[in-house]
């Protein structure tokens, strides 16, 4: 599986109040509740955002709520791909469960610059960053998770075990 | 080698006797919970699972606490889907308007949560419950359907950092303050993937209160659970707080002894850990030393002392008393306490949300509610509603609120130019006294 996109990219503690405000969280509909994404911090994200757009960013990544909605909105959104330094717990989980494409790999994370043109290929872990000329290697996922995300998410992966 | 608390608890639930950490494992769920917003997900996802129905009618909690009374049409969709769900699938324990209270302080007085539990809840302030030495965690709403649908959930086993605590906190120094103070200095990542361990002489000087507000907020670090060891505290809250189901089982008349007794045996399991467990870091805190703490926007890590906090002056809009962290009897006393005989500060909102409804109804008997509405306080029923901007207090730009809550990210109470600045209720009563940050101590 791979990825390729123009990277959109952000700083530290990426709270998922900022990804989703809560005041949002009574919207059911995934396509009016994607037109919020980040608008706390970045009022155009919606606008900007092209389909296959990878998000950079820095260390834990996600933090605060456990609202799936986060990883639902960016996904959404178009974002093939979220690299950063590290993720919040319970959103690394929520992205995985839903099929959002993240890499943790802080080398990457910080040489990668705004606007970059990368690449990622989930089966080996490399993130090329082609505007650079450069390449990094994140570890790639254990097999069990590697296995759900193959499934298309948890729903998926226990249903072939029930 | 030797296993932390939260380690032996999660080999317990997947039938292993050893763990260690980094260890991917599928565990034995005891409690499953979420809200009016994760819910709703939730529901739809499982009903797409196979199983389509829960595993356990009496092991799934619903809480209509966070839009709930409904702030509008569309949070009335969700607390519907929810309500509708619970009667299809009969689950046991739906709590709705009027049985309802903030999810993190209802549970534990319900007694649905008792030591040596796994649970797990579709909001991230589920880390609650280790305060009654439980492994209680925070997951998503795809993680609540699988949780419903099977009993079972994956986890990675997680490394600890151990918090020893000693001394005794001086007077105006509660759990609030203490959790402030380690996320100040671990910072919001600190226990990233991380149980927090709490152990020493100190624990036994913090009230089963201060230990669910320190154990709320370990999120707040990153953390993947807080843990305390479980004490007498520990037994008597539980005796005092007995389910029904577990009622039943000792029998109406059994004594408080009794119950202290039956806990590890009949009602839950006390783990303690190893000798030899390996931690992460070790921390040592010295109760003492600590002083009422204020966290500045817009994170939770900008810890400064109120002595501090006051000499910059900082005029405040709103007091929010109350949230899963300090919405409790407790919390309550304390700021009668500070507002017993004065009054808000012109200009200055101050809302008071008791957790639950038997809190309300303590507060409502002990006369705590008289004192909050003639100081000018206002008290509402039970909800998260302001602490996470929802509703019930939403502020404007530029505004800026003193709150007992847990997080002061950007927007997290409204307009995105408005801050948050957390506390405990000691020095926000203080504050919707004077306007401004102020310690307790100045108002004495």
């Amino acid at each position: 599986m791979q990825a390729k996109g123009k990277v959109i990219k952000y700083g530290d503690n990426i709270d998922t109040d900022i990804i989703i405000p809560a005041r949002y969280l009574n919207i059911m509909d995934r396509r009016e509740l994607a037109s919020h994404c980040m608008e706390d911090l970045d009022a155009d994200f919606s606008k900007k955002v092209e389909s296959g757009d990878v998000i950079v960013a820095g260390s834990n990544f996600g933090c605060g709520s456990s609202r799936e909605h986060a990883p639902q909105v960016i996904k959404d959104s178009g974002i093939s791909c979220v690299i950063a330094e590290s993720f919040a717990r319970i959103f690394f989980r929520n992205a995985i469960n839903i099929g959002l494409p993240i890499v943790e790999c802080p080398e990457a994370a910080k040489a990668i610059a705004c606007g970059d043109e990368v690449e990622i290929n989930f089966d080996t872990g490399e993130i090329k960053d082609i505007t650079l000329n450069k390449s990094f290697r994140a570890q790639p996922f254990p097999e069990f998770l590697q296995n759900m995300i193959n499934a298309g998410g948890l729903i998926n992966y226990i249903n072939k075990e029930i | 080698m030797g296993m932390t608390m939260s380690q032996k608890i999660l080999a317990a639930h997947t039938g292993q006797s050893e763990l260690s950490a980094g260890e991917l494992i599928e565990a034995d769920i005891d409690l499953v919970l979420g809200n009016d917003i994760t819910s709703p997900v939730a529901i739809r996802e499982m009903e797409r699972t196979k199983a389509g129905q829960v595993y356990d009618r009496e092991k799934v909690v619903l809480v209509m606490d966070h839009f709930v009374p409904n702030k509008d049409i569309k949070s009335a969709e969700n607390a519907k889907t929810c309500r509708e769900f619970a009667c299809r699938q009969c689950i046991k324990h739906f709590y709705d308007v009027g049985k309802m209270g903030i999810e993190h302080a209802l549970i534990p007085e319900k007694g649905l949560c008792v030591p040596g539990d796994l649970v797990v809840g579709a909001d991230s302030h589920t880390v609650t419950y280790g305060a009654l030495g439980a492994f209680s965690t925070g997951v998503g709403s795809t993680d609540m359907a699988a949780a419903m649908a099977t009993g079972k959930l994956w986890f990675k086993v997680p490394r600890a950092i151990k918090i020893e605590l000693k001394g005794k906190p001086s007077k105006y120094v509660t759990g609030k303050d203490l959790i402030l103070y380690i996320i100040g200095m671990i910072g919001v990542d600190g226990a990233l993937y991380e149980s927090m361990e709490f152990c020493g002489e100190g624990v036994k000087e913090l009230s089963m209160d201060d230990r669910l507000a320190v154990c709320n907020m370990a999120i707040e670090a990153g953390g993947k659970n807080g843990i305390f060891p479980v004490d007498d505290i520990t037994l008597e809250y539980v005796a005092e707080h007995l389910s029904e189901k577990n009622r039943a089982v000792l029998g109406e008349k059994a004594s408080k002894e009794e119950i202290k007794a039956a806990v590890g045996k009949t009602i839950g399991r006390i783990y303690e850990a190893d000798e030899d467990a390996e931690y992460e870091k070790e921390l040592v805190i010295d109760l003492s030393e600590l002083k009422p703490t204020v966290s500045f926007p817009h994170l939770p890590s900008n810890a400064r002392t109120v002595e501090e906090a006051e000499k910059l002056g900082v005029k405040l809009d709103q007091v929010v008393i109350g949230s899963c962290t300090n919405g409790r009897i407790s919390d309550m006393r304390q700021a009668a306490e500070i507002l017993r005989g004065r009054k808000v500060a012109e200009n200055l909102r101050c809302i008071i949300i008791p957790a639950t409804q038997d809190i309300y109804l303590q507060a409502m008997r002990e006369g705590l509610l008289e004192i909050f509405i003639e100081a000018g306080a206002i008290v509402s029923t039970p909800t998260c509603g302001p602490c996470l901007g929802g509703y019930m207090g939403i502020l404007a730009d530029g505004e800026r609120c003193l709150s007992t809550t847990n997080r002061n990210f950007v927007g997290r109470m409204g307009a995105k130019t408005s801050e948050v600045y957390l506390a405990g209720p000691y020095v926000a009563a203080a504050g919707a006294v004077t306007g401004y940050i102020t310690s307790p101590e100045s108002l004495v």
